[in-house]
C-alpha cells in the first residue's frame, strides 16, 4: 500500500479490481477448474483403464459413447482452463522482461487453446463417427 | 539467519513442477486422441510409443505427476478454507500427499497391468 495520500477512497480502489483490472476471477477459476477435475477424476481413471488393451476400433467405440465423450469433455475444458493460469502465473513469477512475458503469455494461451480443441475436436469426430 | 529446507517448502516447489510437467504431458494426451479419431494406422503409433520403455518412463512419471499435483491441489483447497495451518496439520497433509501420491500412482500401474495385460 503507497504512502502517499489520495483522493481515492479505498472503495474506488477495489471496484477497480487491482491493476489488472481482474481483480480475482483467476483465482477463483484456479479453484473451481480443480474442484472439477477432483470429482472427474474417478469417472476418467475408470475410463482410461477400460481402453487398456483394446485396439483402435474397441477404444473409438468407448470413448465415442456419450456419457464418456461428455466426461473427457469436461475434463478437457477444466484443465487447458487450470494450466493456462497455471502457467501464466509461473511466467508471471519468473519471466521479468515485459515483453518476453507478453509473448510467453501470449504463446500459453494459444498452446492451451490448441491443445483443448483439438482434444474435444478429436472426441467429438469419435462421437458422430466420420 | 539460520535457514533450514523443509517438507513444505519442497512440496511447493514440485507441485509447480509437476504442473508445468501435466502442462507439456496434454500433448501426448491430444496426441492419443487424435490417434484414436484417426484409425488404426495412428492408433498402432502411439501404442507404440507408450508400450517402449521410453514411454512407459513417461506415462509413468505423468501418472504419479498427476497424481502428486492432485492431492498437493487439495491441500492447498484445505489451506485455502483456512484449516491445516497448525505446525502438526501442515506436516501431516503434506506427508499424506506425497506418500499418497506415490501409493496411488503403484496401485493405479498394478490395476492398469492386471486390467490391460500390458498394453
Amino acid at each position: 500500500m503507497s504512502t502517499k495520500t489520495s483522493i481515492r477512497t479505498p472503495l474506488n480502489r477495489v471496484r477497480g479490481l487491482g491493476s489488472a483490472h481482474h481483480g480475482t476471477s483467476d483465482f477463483f477459476r484456479q479453484r473451481l477448474t480443480a474442484i472439477a477435475m477432483a470429482l472427474l477424476f474417478i469417472p476418467v481413471i475408470v475410463i482410461i483403464m477400460s481402453l487398456l488393451g483394446r485396439n483402435q476400433a474397441g477404444a473409438a467405440a468407448i470413448l465415442g459413447s456419450p456419457l464418456v465423450a461428455i466426461v473427457m469433455i469436461l475434463f478437457i475444458i477444466a484443465s487447458v482452463w487450470h494450466m493456462k493460469i497455471g502457467m501464466q502465473v509461473v511466467l508471471e513469477d519468473y519471466v521479468t522482461d515485459e515483453k518476453t512475458k507478453l509473448a510467453a503469455i501470449i504463446a500459453n494461451n494459444f498452446f492451451s487453446a490448441a491443445v483443448g480443441l483439438a482434444s474435444i475436436y478429436a472426441i467429438i469426430k469419435l462421437s458422430s463417427g466420420v | 539467519m539460520t535457514y533450514r529446507w523443509t517438507l513444505t517448502m519442497a512440496m511447493s516447489i514440485i507441485h509447480r513442477a509437476t504442473g508445468v510437467a501435466l502442462y507439456g504431458g496434454t500433448l501426448l494426451m491430444a496426441w492419443w486422441l487424435i490417434a484414436t479419431a484417426s484409425g488404426p494406422g495412428a492408433y498402432a503409433n502411439i501404442q507404440g510409443f507408450t508400450s517402449s520403455w521410453i514411454g512407459r518412463v513417461v506415462v509413468f512419471g505423468y501418472t504419479w505427476a498427476l497424481l502428486h499435483h492432485m492431492l498437493g491441489g487439495l491441500r492447498h483447497l484445505v489451506w485455502d478454507l483456512g484449516y491445516g495451518f497448525g505446525p502438526n496439520e501442515r506436516e501431516w497433509l503434506t506427508r499424506a500427499a506425497l506418500i499418497g501420491s506415490i501409493t496411488l500412482t503403484i496401485i493405479v500401474w498394478i490395476v492398469a497391468y492386471a486390467v490391460g495385460g500390458g498394453r
